[in-house]
């Protein structure tokens, strides 16, 4: 029963996740002064060695459970509760983003445009936030649909050059994270988006009435977002898995040549699929920009465009798996201040769990021989 | 061969760009200063009318837009390989020739600057070069790069021996390949995932040693010695080219050496042949007997070498010392020139140039106060790639097997 479990898909990426957990720790432990000082003398006293390596380790990693599930140390119960709310608002736009991925990759494009199309959602959301002066029943909703139309404009621009000519989704999506992180770079420059008499790149603020509502108090990161998250899992699953727009997709996904044969219009197919990743892309967008930043600078898309690839890997492109793995990321994103202001382990840590995870995620028989666990005995 | 219009449409539009310029131009002069320090032979400053030299460059154009037109209607034969660049130079010029209006354009220091931004791009390229021509996409040139800067950093500095330091940088940019060969070959993962992961993860660890290791004594592990330049007798006394071309550091003599090397090598040897066999159809390379795997492994390891060492010219080449990113996403810029260059490591090398060319444009142009935004400089190879890959200017096809995992049965 348990080797049966181990075989299991969710069993690997859980392994894959220890493992990647372990190599971090290795790194905090050699990088840790106290380990390398007490490394000299290991021959004399060993345990000198030992408990240091526990104690960063162990120091650490508590760190990053204090900043994102919850803070034992803290006064107060607000402060207790705090971290796991930061590791959902930096969930919110991780999952919004892997979401539109895991689409994309179901249906057979791999979309690296995460980051410019989370630039391009936040542009045009950030535009109506901050320019159209309208009670928030009108406001917030209007800001929303521009970032998501904003967002599903640029990808779907991607499948239109697939479509037409062929032009290969990966390389075109690299090229359009430059092209929209400059043109934003430009747009903060100039009146278009630059606040008036401001010498740095930074918009003026989003109006109040078109942000998500903060329903936690202003002590809290964490809005509304959050529940726009969870209704686009829901979406999502719809629509991968019981609507006909979905089973085209999926059909592409699976074997263009047949899809075709089938009578799919692939050419459509392609831009539809990239509209729809870029929408929730751009959600994703739309969550930073009137969620949690306030106003629009160059770094608005953070790290998130690479996240969202590894949360749609690590999920498996399953929607609710893209919601665990998001979770889990985010977490990590939380934590990982705590852990260097506390710790002073660099933030950068989490990049390197992060890739190891994917790295480990998609080699199965990497994980298999690490825990030597027999494969599946696959049909051929 | 089915004929397309496409190439003969593009250059019909940016001729009558050109000739939008040469209509709306500024009256008045540019002028060109060629002269650098040592020239032997001084050249005198040209003055050029900025009317004459847009319009004669639009009427150039139009008529090679005319005569690809005639080679497509009339002769029914595909477009010539030497158009676009020639197009691409021409309207350049023109543009340049605008925006200098009025003031000085240092030739010179605008190719010196080019050429040093080109350096790693070049590099890089030829990374790319070598692994999609032998069936592995290699998105991990960046990661390839920055490690070759942080290990060339931090063995010069340990060690005081620079040459060290660049022979750890191509181990380390072999090691990061090693990575994604073993993970695209033998775990057969999707080469473009690995190569975008690869990417944060040396990122994620640089970042994290730049900030512990380093951070803790910048004297002993973050102050590599920096190559001299060194003039080539002779060679560097030829006027204009002279000083931009061999007045450099070592670096990148050993870069010209190595695209006329990997150039001869992918076209001219029996391994070059292996190489292309197998990224253009395995499975006929593996029927006559060439090994599929190693073949593979060997090419994408020599390709990681020569980005680690491209890497290296950042630390001991420019700065002489290590920053966080300090790559900035040159590798992608590699992965685009190599495109953009067809495949080919000379063309790759001349893609790249004109990329490092537009990049250091910003600067020449802040020199003078002009309003044109950096941004649209700088998105110039990225956009130049999306047309490419598009498939606008002529048609760009890589090695037929690139991107594909090959699974020995």
């Amino acid at each position: 029963m348990i080797s049966k479990f181990l075989r299991g898909n969710i069993a690997l990426s859980v392994l894959a996740v220890l493992v990647s957990f372990v190599v971090g720790g290795i790194l905090i432990a050699l990088s840790d002064p106290t380990v390398q000082s007490s490394a000299s003398y290991f021959t004399a006293r060993p345990t000198d060695l030992l408990s240091a390596i526990w104690n960063a380790v162990f120091g650490a990693y508590d760190a990053l459970f204090r900043g994102s599930v919850f803070n034992y140390q803290a006064a107060t119960t607000t402060g207790m509760f705090k971290p796991i709310t930061e590791t959902l608002a930096f969930a919110t736009p991780i999952t919004m983003a892997g979401l539109g991925l895991a689409v994309a990759f179901r249906s057979g494009l791999f979309n690296i445009g995460g980051t410019g199309q989370i630039i391009f959602g936040a542009i045009f959301a950030g535009w109506v936030g901050i320019n159209l002066d309208l009670p928030w029943i009108l406001h917030f909703p209007l800001a929303v649909l521009a970032g998501v139309f904003g967002g599903a404009l640029f990808g779907s621009i991607v499948g239109l050059l697939k479509a037409t000519t062929g032009a290969n989704e990966v390389i075109v999506t690299i090229m359009f994270n430059y092209i929209a992180a400059l043109l934003l770079s430009y747009f903060l420059k100039t009146p278009f988006l630059q606040a008036p008499h401001n010498i740095n790149p930074i918009s003026k603020p989003i109006l109040a009435s078109a942000k998500y509502p903060a329903f936690l108090g202003p002590n809290f990161r964490l809005h509304a977002g959050v529940f726009a998250m969870l209704a686009a899992v829901a979406l999502v699953w719809w629509l991968l898995n019981r609507s006909t727009l979905g089973f085209q997709f999926r059909a592409l996904g699976h074997n263009p040549s047949a899809a075709r044969v089938a009578g799919i219009n692939i050419g459509l197919n392609y831009v539809l699929v990239m509209a729809v990743s870029g929408a929730l892309a751009g959600l994703a967008g739309t969550s930073q920009i009137l969620g949690t930043e306030g106003s629009l600078t160059t770094g608005v898309a953070a790290s998130f465009g690479f996240d969202a690839i590894t949360v749609a890997l690590l999920g498996r492109n399953n929607p609710f798996g893209v919601l665990a793995a998001g979770i889990l990321f985010g977490g990590l994103r939380a934590g990982a201040v705590t852990m260097q202001a506390s710790q002073g382990v660099p933030i950068d840590i989490v990049f390197i769990v992060q890739s190891m995870i994917v790295l480990f995620i998609a080699a199965p028989p990497l994980v298999r021989s690490i825990f030597r666990i027999r494969a599946k005995v696959e049909a051929a | 061969m089915k004929l397309s219009n496409k190439t003969p449409i593009i250059l019909a539009v940016v001729a009558f760009l050109a000739v939008l310029i040469a209509a709306f131009a500024p009256s008045g002069t540019t002028e060109i200063k060629f002269q650098a320090e040592g020239d032997l032979l001084p050249l005198p400053n040209i003055d050029v009318s900025v009317m004459a030299v847009t319009w004669f460059a639009a009427i150039l154009m139009l008529l090679l837009a005319a005569y690809s037109w005639f080679r497509r209607l009339v002769q029914k034969r595909s477009s010539i390989a030497w158009l676009s660049p020639v197009f691409g130079v021409l309207f350049v010029l023109s543009v340049l020739t605008t925006l200098y209006a009025g003031k000085t354009m240092t030739l010179t220091a605008l190719l010196q600057g080019s050429l040093s931004l080109a350096v790693p791009l070049i590099f890089g390229s030829l990374a790319g070069v070598l692994s999609e021509r032998v069936g592995v996409v290699n998105i991990a040139i960046e990661g390839q790069l920055l490690a070759g800067a942080f290990c060339s950093a931090l063995v010069a500095s340990l060690t005081h021996s620079i040459w060290l330091g660049l022979i750890t940088a191509g181990i380390a940019g072999a090691l990061v390949a090693l990575v994604l060969a073993v993970f695209a070959i033998r775990y057969v993962v999707d080469q473009i995932i690995v190569g975008v992961v690869l990417n944060v993860l040396v990122m994620g660890i640089t970042n994290f040693l730049f900030s512990t290791l380093m951070g803790g004594n910048l004297a002993l592990f973050n102050s590599p010695p920096r190559f001299d330049t060194m003039p080539v007798p002779l060679l560097s006394q030829i006027p204009v080219l002279g000083p931009v071309l061999f007045v450099q550091t070592p670096i990148v003599y050993l870069m010209y050496l190595a695209v006329g090397v990997v150039w001869f090598v992918l076209f001219k040897t029996r391994w070059g042949l292996r190489v292309r066999a197998v990224g253009e159809y395995p499975k006929a390379a593996d029927t006559v007997g060439i090994k599929v795997y190693r073949t593979r492994y060997m090419s994408l390891m020599i390709g990681g070498s020569l980005a680690g060492i491209g890497g290296a010219f950042f630390t001991l080449g420019q700065v002489g010392a290590f920053g966080k990113e300090m790559t900035n996403g040159a590798g992608y810029i590699a992965l685009a020139a190599l495109i953009f260059g067809r495949w080919n490591p000379l063309y790759a090398a001349l893609a790249a140039l004109l990329f490092g060319f537009s990049e250091n444009l910003q600067f020449g142009l802040a020199i003078i106060g002009s309003h044109v935004p950096s941004e649209f400089l700088l998105m110039l190879p990225y956009a130049l790639t999306v047309i490419a890959v598009a498939g606008l200017v002529g048609k760009v096809t890589g090695p037929a097997a690139s991107g594909k995992a090959y699974i020995k049965s």
